[in-house]
């Protein structure tokens, strides 16, 4: 029988409560498995990222990371300015730490760290809620971590956008294509109707490159296997401390976030 | 039976051509919406959803409404619900072609809908809820059309038709419950996040639908020979007092835990609905009508002797319906989507077209309900059974 973490932590509270352990030691153990930061994936490969805001300067570092992933996968970045909040479409874009991390700002974080931005994207999570909603598998999890979206099943319910806590997705509200700047025929363009996100860049791992982000960002965004204890992001994750977005509502991101102080606070 | 539908008086034909009038319009505005997309419509990135798929919620309430009726006629044998359950089953059955249809012009890609069958996901609720749904609708016309029919050639109901009965008082229950589901299991949105979802969804239905039952069932009384008494309607009236209050309740304990717990994201749904945050204030006046509307219905349901005269009863009605109608088919959905998961709030407000689609499926319901009700009147008309005799 296979026991994870978790299970092992059920049975063994549950055989102490049997044994008569000291209720204080069950309690540190529940207390512990319910944090829900392990790494429970236990797949050769769970690809993540780890974004290095420190590494991110400029606007234009910031910028030529979002544009890259447009410009590839077609994102239509003209949608007349009247529309543009409601009926953007965005894989990957730059917001401050506290639309970023609106739960874990405080008051006294510097000013110039409030101002920082964080590029935001699909979180790729472990238990991602969109995947357990969506009602035709339109949108799921590939064995190797990346949440997928197939655009020819998608039926626009829009279910998986009212569960993404991360505000990872966008739907096409109108034809997407006469609002592409520039169209790459490499990578489909979508229909009207469908929700769509970042796919960690599936076609050029496919092909044995990076994401498009991570190869534009000069090293601050990271990608790897969080499975492989020597792959680079986990070196990364190893010798800094990292935020991933949400953490207490056990999505288990695989996106995360190396901040450094205010002498990094651009 | 269905040819009794097809005569009928001017007073009827009237209201059959006026509704067919708004479906169309309806209609026609949805082509346009299959045209362009659901960029016609005020929703957006923030407020994925909003008046198709609220109203659609509200609506189940109205569906499951029906089963107030039911159990006391069938299981517990109240004879006074004989002439009026009918009633309930065809508001049961104009509701849920309703929500089917609300759903159906949510659908970013509709002619794709038949996936959620193809590709069943026993994990989606939305699968279950098209799957329950589904099965109500199928349930309340047969029900609805076999007694009916038994009652016409005077005889009893087909055997095969109490168990029918007996299984659609639980299925009304499920379709509520897996409706609440949609909302209740998903995490971040702290406004649906609540494990009591269920249970208000269930009171407010059982307050706003029986209150529309007893609007219509007046209505009906007024223009045709059709009477379903006045101590049944009495008797659906302590049911729409007592959920009501029930309703209330369950809103007060959600304001209590939002706010005595002080958790930001708890409290941030209730700002915005009922003070605006950041001079974001677009549903503000219609939350607080739903809440007057709420108080005055209350003050009219409560003492019995307001409830038992007729003309404040259907005013009761009417705010019961006006109140649930603005919290769950407003208030509820758009909540939970404000402020969004940046802790910015994008307003939401429906567009004309997405209006006039609205009103056209709320159109193409009452006309299925005119057409149902006429049949079942005219059927007890000409056996003269039209008379309660309570």
């Amino acid at each position: 029988m296979k026991i994870d973490r978790r299970k092992f932590l059920k049975l063994a509270s549950c055989t102490g409560i049997g044994l008569g352990l000291s209720a204080a030691d069950i309690f540190k153990d529940t207390v512990e498995a319910s944090s829900g930061h392990s790494a429970v994936s236990t797949a050769a490969t769970r690809y993540a990222m780890v974004v290095d805001v420190r590494k991110l300067q400029t606007a234009e570092e910031y910028q030529r990371i979002v544009s890259a992933c447009n410009k590839i996968h077609n994102i239509p970045t003209l949608i007349p300015e009247k529309d543009d909040i409601k009926h953007e479409i965005k894989w990957i874009w730059n917001d401050t730490y506290g639309h970023a991390f609106p739960d874990q700002v405080n008051y006294y974080h510097p000013e110039a760290f409030k101002q920082k931005l964080f590029p935001l994207l699909c979180n790729h999570c472990d238990h991602p809620p969109c995947v357990r909603v969506c009602p035709t598998k339109a949108t799921f999890k590939r064995p190797d971590g990346i949440v997928q979206q197939d655009m020819h099943r998608c039926i626009g319910c829009r279910f998986c956008m009212a569960a993404c806590p991360y505000g990872s997705r966008s739907f096409n509200f109108v034809d997407p294509r006469p609002y592409i700047e520039d169209k790459n025929p490499e990578y489909p363009t979508r229909t009207m109707g469908v929700v769509e996100k970042c796919t960690f860049c599936s076609e050029r791992l496919e092909k044995g490159q990076q994401p498009a982000c991570a190869e534009a960002s000069n090293g601050a965004l990271v990608f790897g296997n969080l499975n492989d204890p020597e792959s680079e992001v986990r070196k990364i994750l190893k010798s800094n401390f990292s935020l991933q977005r949400k953490p207490e509502l056990g999505t288990m991101p695989s996106v995360f976030y190396v901040i450094g102080g205010e002498e990094y606070a651009g | 039976m269905l040819d009794k539908a097809l005569k009928g008086g001017k007073k009827y034909w009237t209201l059959v051509i006026i509704l067919a009038a708004m479906s169309g319009v309806g209609v026609l505005t949805y082509l346009q919406q299959l045209k362009y997309g659901l960029g016609i419509t005020g929703m957006s990135r923030d407020v994925s959803w909003g008046f198709y798929i609220s109203q659609f919620t509200f609506l189940v309430g109205v569906a499951a409404s029906a089963v107030m009726l039911v159990i006391p006629y069938y299981l517990h044998h109240f004879k006074k619900f004989s002439k009026i359950v009918i009633l309930g089953e065809f508001l049961a059955v104009a509701a849920v072609t309703m929500c089917m249809l609300f759903i159906f012009v949510d659908m970013g890609q509709p002619m794709r809908i038949m996936n959620v069958f193809l590709y069943p996901t026993p994990n989606s609720i939305l699968f279950w809820d098209a799957t329950v749904l589904s099965g109500y609708l199928l349930l309340n016309i047969t029900i609805g059309w076999a007694t009916l029919h038994a009652e016409k050639r005077g005889t009893a109901p087909a055997s095969w038709v109490k168990p029918l009965i007996y299984l659609s008082i639980p299925w009304a229950v499920s379709i509520h419950t897996v409706t609440a589901f949609l909302y209740a299991g998903l995490p971040g949105r702290h406004f649906w996040l609540t494990a009591i979802m269920a249970a208000r969804f269930l009171a407010s239905a059982f307050s706003g639908g029986p209150a529309l039952l007893i609007i219509l069932a007046l209505i009906v009384r007024k223009n045709t020979k059709f009477d379903p008494g006045k101590e049944p309607i009495q008797a659906v009236a302590k049911i729409v007092t007592y959920a009501m209050i029930a309703n209330v309740f369950f809103i007060l304990l959600e304001i209590f835990t939002a706010f005595y717990s002080n958790i930001p994201g708890h409290m941030h749904a209730f700002e915005y609905l009922f003070a605006g945050i950041e001079g974001h204030a677009k549903l503000v006046p219609l939350m607080w009508t739903s809440v007057v509307c709420a108080v005055i219905s209350l003050f009219l349901l409560i003492p019995y002797k307001f409830r038992e005269n007729e003309t404040l009863l259907i005013i009761a009605c009417i705010t019961v319906f006006i109140s649930l109608w603005i919290d769950k088919g407003f208030g509820l959905v758009i909540g939970g989507f404000v402020p969004n998961h940046f802790g910015t709030v994008t307003e939401y407000w429906p567009t004309a077209k997405e209006s006039l689609i609205t009103l056209g499926i709320w159109s193409i319901g009452f006309l299925v309900l005119t057409i149902l009700y006429k049949v079942a009147i005219s059927v007890r008309e000409e056996l003269g059974t039209a008379k309660s005799e309570y």
